[in-house]
């Protein structure tokens, strides 16, 4: 048993604090320290400065121009990448579609769409989720109907991440609803401009806009643009699943979230002393800090297996169980810590005066919004669904 | 022993929540909640009509009512409907002005509105931390300082001022064309305001104002107490229709006892809420009312967090939109936990008590 990264890994931790140091333009961290929205102008940006390096496809393998890193690499440019204030890389397409189609992808596909990923000359998005089909995801009714060299799609998806920044979209369609709900699932790629297609901004709690809905009204797509054989959307969906859960533990955000949780409680006052000084609130502190440490390690025990297996197992559900709740709760206390500063609806104060210190203007705005990663990317209730399966066998 | 409202209480429940019912449909709470000046004058006159200011204030200061339980009728029917009228600024400045004696009459009929500055930035919650300074001038005094999240402060055509009098605090009237009012929209709607006073003339209302201040924030208390009380009860019917109508795996996601149990531990928490909440009411006034108060609000704070929580959870993607009104129950029930004090600050009084 030991701890300790290797001398290797610790290299290569400075090397990408120095490039991120290096080559990370200010009035990027400036946006996420603060938690004001990224345009898309800038996600581009910093795309293309991680590309430029070769570091913007993290999990791809090299033959596709990633860089080759084991699962301990990538987890040590995330921490170095939340160190440093850096954006989140957008994952649709390089942490979802490219796998799948370095995966189950034809030769003509890798060759046209990977490096378009890559450019940034595509962005994509994720045609999932339906009204009616959440956590139930196989029993999605969005249906795409073989006409010659066509498939003819219908229906309406849901949840849509980014959508309005994006031109293509991959989605999960119905090909055959006479078989076992699994089994006629089709995985297929759309073109936004395609006539019959029509995007809707949903408004979130907070009030920002990051997802959309997406309607299908006759949509033909060419039957080429169906990844792996027709039927088998299921078996990708999954795999692409385990992919999106890769860094679901998020233990870089919540590490940099608790020294800001920490760093607020020094400069906000209550009952004429430092918040950090309050019996009550340091406790608080402390028990996110004790589960967050205990979370490092249980993420790194994972990512050890992975690393030893080649994939990683149905125990990640736990990472995004508690990485969760982790990050929640570290946001929960940032809005606590401000009292009634936290008052004002983002933006509606007008003139010089703050209420909030500064970056912390957003706090119960990013509180409310982060409610959302206990139900994306499969609900905290479906992965205690996988978990007593596989893990309990019950 | 009853628990049951008097036939008058239960009236002007009735009548309130009928009118808030109406008149405040939720995309119409909406444009009023997020919409400068976030509040509606024509709504504002008829819930004076109705009594809902009326009730705030003892009979021998022009009221009828002025009980903690009378306070709580009206600011229950707030939270079911989540009104985003300043009628919390009103109960407070009324409680002020009962203290002081001082009439009314304009602040009850709805033609005067009144907002009351307390917390300030680094005093957010504690009274005896106040900083904002009054000194006299000639027959009246100036004020220095800022009052900051002055609830209602955005309309109101005069402001009671919380601040020291050499070493004692004191409570002032300040006309709000003579102050440097900044309001805002709150992130959970409704309108509050930063007021900065730079030497500005106000008129003694009372002298040693610690404990009418007080009382003033313990009244204050038991109308958000009962407003989340409101707002949870809609929010849990809401969940538990959601459970019983939303179908995924073949069947209602109400019929996984998953779920289920933690609906109904939503439930007992209500009823926990609403306990703590008459408590406090019952004792408003009373020797006992500031300890029950700081009970209350601390309840509230955590049951309001688990209510606006577990909702969204159990609800899934949908209750995470703006269109849902789900959404705005759950902010409303956790931002109440931002006024007159959090879960913390009442558990360390109630400590310290």
């Amino acid at each position: 048993m030991d701890l300790s990264f290797s001398a290797e890994e610790q290299a290569f931790r400075q090397e990408v604090r120095d490039f991120f140091a290096e080559n990370l333009p200010s009035e990027m961290s400036d946006v996420v320290r603060s938690g004001s929205e990224m345009t898309k102008e800038m996600m581009d940006r910093y795309h293309a400065i991680l590309n430029a390096k070769g570091w913007l496809a993290t999990t791809w393998a090299p033959e596709f121009g990633g860089p080759g890193w084991s699962p301990v690499q990538r987890h040590i440019f995330e921490e170095e990448a939340c160190r440093a204030y850096a954006p989140r890389i957008v994952p649709f397409g390089l942490a979802m579609l490219g796998p799948v189609l370095q995966q189950f992808g034809s030769k003509e596909q890798q060759d046209h769409y990977l490096p378009r990923i890559l450019s940034g000359e595509d962005w994509w998005c994720q045609g999932y989720s339906e009204p009616g089909a959440g956590s139930d995801l196989a029993s999605l009714k969005t249906r795409a109907v073989r006409d010659g060299d066509d498939y003819v799609i219908n229906g309406q998806k849901t949840w849509t991440t980014l959508g309005q920044h994006a031109n293509m979209i991959f989605c999960l369609v119905r090909t055959d609803p006479d078989v076992k709900q699994q089994q006629g699932i089709s995985f297929i790629l759309v073109d936004l401009d395609t006539p019959g297609i029509e995007m809707r901004p949903i408004r979130l709690i907070e009030g920002g806009h990051e997802v959309n809905e997406v309607f299908f009204t006759d949509v033909r797509v060419p039957a080429a643009n169906l990844v792996g054989e027709e039927n088998m959307g299921w078996t990708i969906a999954k795999f692409l699943l385990t992919h999106e859960r890769t860094n679901i533990a998020g233990v870089g955000f919540s590490m940099q979230s608790l020294e800001e949780v920490k760093a607020l409680a020094r400069v906000v006052k209550r009952n004429g002393k430092p918040l950090s000084e309050d019996p009550l609130f340091a406790a608080r502190i402390a028990q996110v800090e004790i589960d967050l440490e205990a979370m490092k390690i249980t993420n790194l025990r994972m990512l050890y297996k992975a690393q030893k297996q080649g994939a990683p197992g149905p125990e990640t559900s736990i990472l995004k169980i508690k990485g969760t709740v982790i990050g929640q709760e570290l946001k929960d206390l940032a809005r606590r810590a401000l009292g009634p500063s936290a008052a004002p609806f983002p933006g509606s104060l007008e003139g010089n005066l703050s209420l909030a210190p500064a970056d912390h203007a957003n706090d119960a705005a990013r509180y409310f919004n982060n409610r959302k990663t206990s139900i994306f990317g499969g609900s905290n209730e479906i992965q205690r669904n996988i978990l007593t399966k596989t893990m309990l066998e019950l | 022993m009853d628990f049951d409202l008097t036939e008058d209480r239960q009236m002007l429940s009735d009548s309130l929540t009928r009118y808030l019912k109406d008149k405040y449909p939720f995309e119409a709470r909406n444009k009023v909640a997020y919409a400068a000046p976030y509040h509606a004058p024509d709504r504002w006159a008829e819930l004076s009509e109705l009594g809902a200011m009326f009730a705030l204030a003892p009979e021998e200061a022009g009221g009828f009512g002025g009980s903690g339980f009378d306070i709580s009728v009206v600011f229950e029917a707030m939270g079911r409907a989540l009104c985003p009228e300043p009628v919390l600024g009103a109960l407070l400045a009324s409680r002020l002005l009962s203290a002081a004696g001082a009439d009314q009459e304009a602040l009850l009929a709805g033609t005067t509105k009144y907002a009351v500055g307390l917390g300030e930035l680094e005093a957010p919650y504690a009274l005896d931390l106040i900083e904002t300074q009054a000194r006299p001038s000639g027959d009246a005094y100036v004020l220095n300082g800022r009052k900051s999240a002055v609830y209602g402060g955005q309309v109101a055509d005069i402001f009671l001022i919380a601040a020291k009098l050499e070493d004692k605090l004191a409570v002032f009237e300040v006309s709000a064309d003579k102050a440097s009012v900044t309001g805002y929209a709150m992130m959970d709607g409704g309108g509050a305001a930063e007021v900065v006073l730079e030497d500005v003339p106000a008129k003694l209302l009372i002298g040693d104002a610690a404990s009418a201040l007080q009382d003033a924030v313990n009244a204050g208390i038991v109308a958000l107490c009962s407003e989340a009380v409101g707002a949870m009860d809609v929010l849990q019917t809401m969940t538990v229709e959601y459970l019983g109508t939303r179908k995924q795996f073949g069947r209602p996601i109400g019929s996984f006892q998953a779920l289920q149990h933690r609906a109904v531990d939503m439930l007992t928490e209500i009823e926990q809420a609403r306990s703590i909440t008459i408590k406090a009411a019952s004792e408003l006034g009373g020797p006992d009312a500031t300890r029950f108060a700081s009970m209350a609000k601390n309840l509230i704070g955590r049951a309001g967090r688990l209510i606006a929580e577990e909702s969204i959870q159990m609800h899934g993607g949908i209750a995470m939109t703006w269109e849902y009104p789900g959404s705005h129950y759950a902010k409303r029930l956790i931002m109440i936990d931002h006024q007159l004090g959090d879960t913390d600050f009442h558990l360390s009084r109630v400590i310290a008590a």
